[in-house]
Order: C-alpha cells, then sequence, then structure tokens
C-alpha cells in the first residue's frame, strides 16, 4: 500500500469486525520533532493478552477464509522502515487504540495520502458508526466530528447524498486550510 | 467557506424528499471487500466511485457498504451485487472505470455485466 491513508483504512476495518460503534482517528504531524503519527482509537469488543501479543504475527488472524492477516503487521513494518514504532492498548470489552508513529523525513516514510478518500469511505458505508478526525499539524487543526453532524441531521442519515457530498467538501476545506499558509 | 447552516438546509430539503425514500428490506445491496487484500489492490476508489454514481442518479433505493476479505484475495478488488429476489452477483478486479457500467447495466436495467463477473474471469 502506497499511502498511509489506506493503512488507516485497513486498521479501521479491524475496528469495524470488533463491533465499534465510536472510532476516533487522529493524524498529528510535528515538523520540529520530525514525527507524524496515527491514532486509531475504537470502543470495539478489545483483544486479551493472548490476543494482543499473536496480533502483529502475518500468521495470525480471526477470519476463516484464509491464513494470513496482514493488517497490523504492515503498518508496523511501514512505521519501523522510518525508525518509528507501532503500540497498541487494548481491554477486552473496552476497546483499542493502536499508535503509529512514523519519521516523516525518512527515506521510507510512506506519504500521508489522501485520507478525505478513507474518511469517505467509511462514513457513507457506515453511516451508523460514529467517527471523530482529529488533524494536526504544529499549531495548526482542525476536528471533524459525525456526532456534531448527526445531532444537526436528527433522523436524514449520514449517507444522504447531499449530505455526504457536504461533508466531502468540508474535509477538503479543512484540508486545503491546513496545508496552506 | 463552508457552515454548519449549509447543513441545515440540506436536511431541510432532505427531509422533504424522505418520504419517497424506498423501504430499506427492499433495497439493492453494493458490497466492497474492503480488508487488506481489498484496500491494497484499489477497493478505495471503487466504493467512492459507486456511492457518487449512485448519488449522481438519485437511486434511493441503493445501498453501498463494505465488507472483510471475502476470500479470493487475488480476484480483489470485489464487489457483490445483491437484488432482491435475484442471485447474487459476485465481480471481480473491479476499477472506477467499470462502475459506471454495472450502476446503468445491472442495477438501473436488472443485466448484470456478464464479463465482469468473477465466473467470467476465472475461465
Amino acid at each position: 500500500m502506497r499511502e498511509l491513508s489506506l493503512y488507516i483504512l485497513d486498521i479501521v476495518q479491524n475496528s469495524l469486525v470488533a463491533g465499534a460503534c465510536e472510532i476516533e482517528i487522529s493524524v498529528v504531524e510535528d515538523t520540529n520533532c520530525d514525527k507524524l503519527t496515527i491514532k486509531i482509537a475504537d470502543n470495539g469488543s478489545g483483544m486479551n493478552q493472548t490476543q494482543k501479543n499473536q496480533v502483529a504475527d502475518p500468521f495470525y488472524t480471526t477470519r476463516t477464509t484464509r491464513k494470513v492477516g496482514l493488517g497490523i503487521p504492515f503498518l508496523r513494518m511501514a512505521a519501523e522502515q522510518t525508525g518509528g514504532k507501532v503500540g497498541i492498548v487494548s481491554k477486552p470489552g473496552k476497546g483499542t487504540t493502536i499508535t503509529a508513529e512514523f519519521v516523516r523525513s525518512h527515506i521510507d516514510c510512506l506519504p500521508l495520502g489522501d485520507v478525505v478518500s478513507t474518511l469517505m469511505v467509511l462514513i457513507r458505508a457506515n453511516p451508523d458508526i460514529n467517527f471523530c478526525y482529529k488533524r494536526v499539524l504544529d499549531s495548526r487543526s482542525y476536528v471533524v466530528d459525525t456526532h456534531k453532524f448527526k445531532e444537526i441531521l436528527g433522523d436524514v442519515p449520514l449517507d444522504d447524498p447531499d449530505v455526504s457530498a457536504w461533508i466531502e467538501s468540508y474535509l477538503k476545506e479543512h484540508e486545503v486550510q491546513l496545508a496552506g499558509q | 467557506m463552508k457552515t454548519l447552516a449549509e447543513l441545515e438546509a440540506i436536511r431541510d430539503k432532505a427531509r422533504e424528499k424522505m418520504n419517497i425514500r424506498e423501504d430499506n428490506s427492499e433495497s439493492i445491496r453494493v458490497v466492497v471487500g474492503m480488508a487488506t487484500c481489498g484496500i491494497a489492490a484499489g477497493a478505495r476508489p471503487v466504493l467512492n466511485a459507486f456511492s457518487q454514481e449512485v448519488a449522481k442518479r438519485r437511486l434511493n433505493n441503493v445501498v453501498v457498504s463494505q465488507t472483510g476479505c471475502i476470500g479470493m484475495c487475488q480476484f480483489e478488488p470485489i464487489v457483490e451485487v445483491l437484488v432482491p429476489g435475484h442471485e447474487k452477483v459476485t465481480y471481480a478486479k473491479i476499477t472506477p472505470d467499470k462502475v459506471a457500467r454495472i450502476v446503468v447495466d445491472h442495477i438501473v436495467n436488472g443485466n448484470p455485466v456478464m464479463e465482469y463477473t468473477i465466473g467470467h474471469i476465472m475461465k
């Protein structure tokens, strides 16, 4: 996978399978410390200690369709090849938080890529789940929380075509603003 | 700059249309495989292309959703189209440029695009 935003989509898939209904995604870049940190926190079923130890093993998976699971091993490889690391905090019944740290200037650090596309897949395909996206670039930041949209929308779903088109341009505007100046 | 007030206006407009939105049990479902294999093969733009095509054509009875690994990773991106009362159709190696034809031929007109189906590709 060529963009970190695709890794985010992949890791969030685990949260969805774990039955999460609240998923927080944050991307924090600090150019002074030369770090990019991606954090995905969910309130899904969580993992016990044994599962947590096995999860970075490509030959461990909960799926039944084949014998390998590459989501977390790929993320770990992408982070470690830049000199970064992946941390997992998980409690059964409470949820899981995955943190991946990258060294931004490392030649093997993948570009963040199209996060808006990733978020739009998640929001459109899972309108009942709440996503909170927090983006920080040094002193600039923004938060997009589907809770807030739902408060306004009431019974109108997030996957209504006009609503999701609005959310997409809302996100794009924030991205442009964050990158600019 | 987009404002939340705009979202309120969109909500009011959507509410007017909502009574004509068809019953969910009769919906046509489009399911895109979105596990590591699907994502690596390019499923993300495929799902967004389906959402946009469905929105563009105002197909209120179509739901686009995602699922995990379907188990045939070498044929990703895989898309399943489920029309109530008909057998499920599984498409393989789908790219965004194939999406419009599936929406028009299959979802709107009821004729599955045979040459994109997994059965055809495996031959």
